[in-house]
C-alpha cells in the first residue's frame, strides 16, 4: 500500500510562525550570516591588530557609512545568535520549556538582542 | 526481536561539541565584553598589549576554533537539510571544511605574528 501524499502548505508569506519558531529560524539566519562574513570579520581583525599602519587603514575603513551598516548586522547576527543560543542551553537543562515561559523567553530574546544592537550601534555611529 | 539504531553515530558528539563550543565561545565574550567596558583600550598600542597579552592570546586562540568547529557542525547541518543531490552537498561540506581549516590557520596567524 503506498501512502497517500500528505497536504503541504509551505507559503513562507502567509506562515504565521509562532515567536520561538522565530527565534529558531532566526538563529539559522544569524549563524549563516556570521558564517558567510567571518572571513571579512578576520580580515578587519587582522588590520587592527597587525601594525600602526594597518590600524589606521582599519579605523578608517571602519568609519564608512558602508562599513559601519555591515558592523551593525553582524552585531545584530552576533547577538541573536548568542541570546538564542543561551536560551537553547537554558532548555537542555529544562529550564524554560513551558509554554507561557517558552513565549516570554523567546520574546527576551528578541528584544534584547535588538535593543543591545541599537544601544551598540549608536556608539559605533 | 531487538531493533538496531541506524545512522552514522556522530549525533550525540556532535550535540555535545555545539554546547561546550558554545559555552566556551559565551564565557570569552563575557570577559572579553567586560574588558571592554571596564578599560576600554585607547589607540594601537593598547588594543595590541591586550592580546599580547599570554592567556588573553591563548583564550582568543580557544574562541576561535570553538568558533571554527561550531560553524563546521551548524553549517553542515544546513547543507545537510537544503542540498539534497548528494555530490552537489558533498562538494560544499568540503569546501567549508577547508575554509574553516583555513581560517583557524589565519587565526593562529594573526595573533600569533603580533
Amino acid at each position: 500500500m503506498t501512502a497517500s501524499p500528505r497536504p503541504k502548505f509551505l507559503d513562507l508569506t502567509k506562515i504565521r510562525l509562532p515567536v520561538p519558531g522565530l527565534v529558531s529560524i532566526l538563529h539559522r539566519i544569524s549563524g549563516a550570516a556570521l558564517f558567510l562574513f567571518a572571513g571579512v570579520l578576520l580580515y578587519l581583525f587582522q588590520e587592527s591588530l597587525a601594525s600602526p599602519e594597518s590600524y589606521v587603514r582599519f579605523r578608517a575603513l571602519a568609519d564608512h557609512w558602508l562599513a559601519k551598516l555591515f558592523l551593525t548586522g553582524m552585531l545584530w547576527a552576533f547577538l541573536h545568535h548568542f541570546f538564542a543560543g543561551l536560551r537553547y542551553l537554558l532548555l537542555d537543562v529544562d529550564i524554560g520549556s513551558e509554554l507561557g515561559t517558552t513565549r516570554v523567553m523567546s520574546w527576551a530574546v528578541l528584544g534584547t538582542s535588538l535593543a543591545l544592537t541599537v544601544v551598540l550601534g549608536v556608539c559605533l555611529w | 526481536m531487538v531493533k538496531s539504531v541506524i545512522g552514522a553515530h556522530y549525533g550525540l558528539g556532535d550535540w555535545l561539541v555545539q554546547r561546550v563550543t558554545a559555552l566556551l565561545m559565551a564565557v570569552y565574550t563575557i570577559v572579553f565584553a567586560g574588558i571592554l567596558l571596564i578599560c576600554p583600550p585607547q589607540h594601537y598600542g593598547e588594543w595590541r598589549a591586550l592580546f599580547e597579552n599570554q592567556p588573553m592570546r591563548v583564550a582568543t586562540f580557544l574562541f576561535f576554533i570553538s568558533l571554527f568547529w561550531h560553524a563546521w557542525i551548524g553549517v553542515r547541518d544546513i547543507l545537510m537539510d537544503y542540498i539534497k543531490p548528494t555530490s552537489v552537498r558533498l562538494g560544499l561540506e568540503i569546501l567549508v571544511a577547508v575554509l574553516l581549516v583555513g581560517y583557524a590557520g589565519w587565526a593562529i596567524q594573526i595573533l600569533w605574528s603580533s
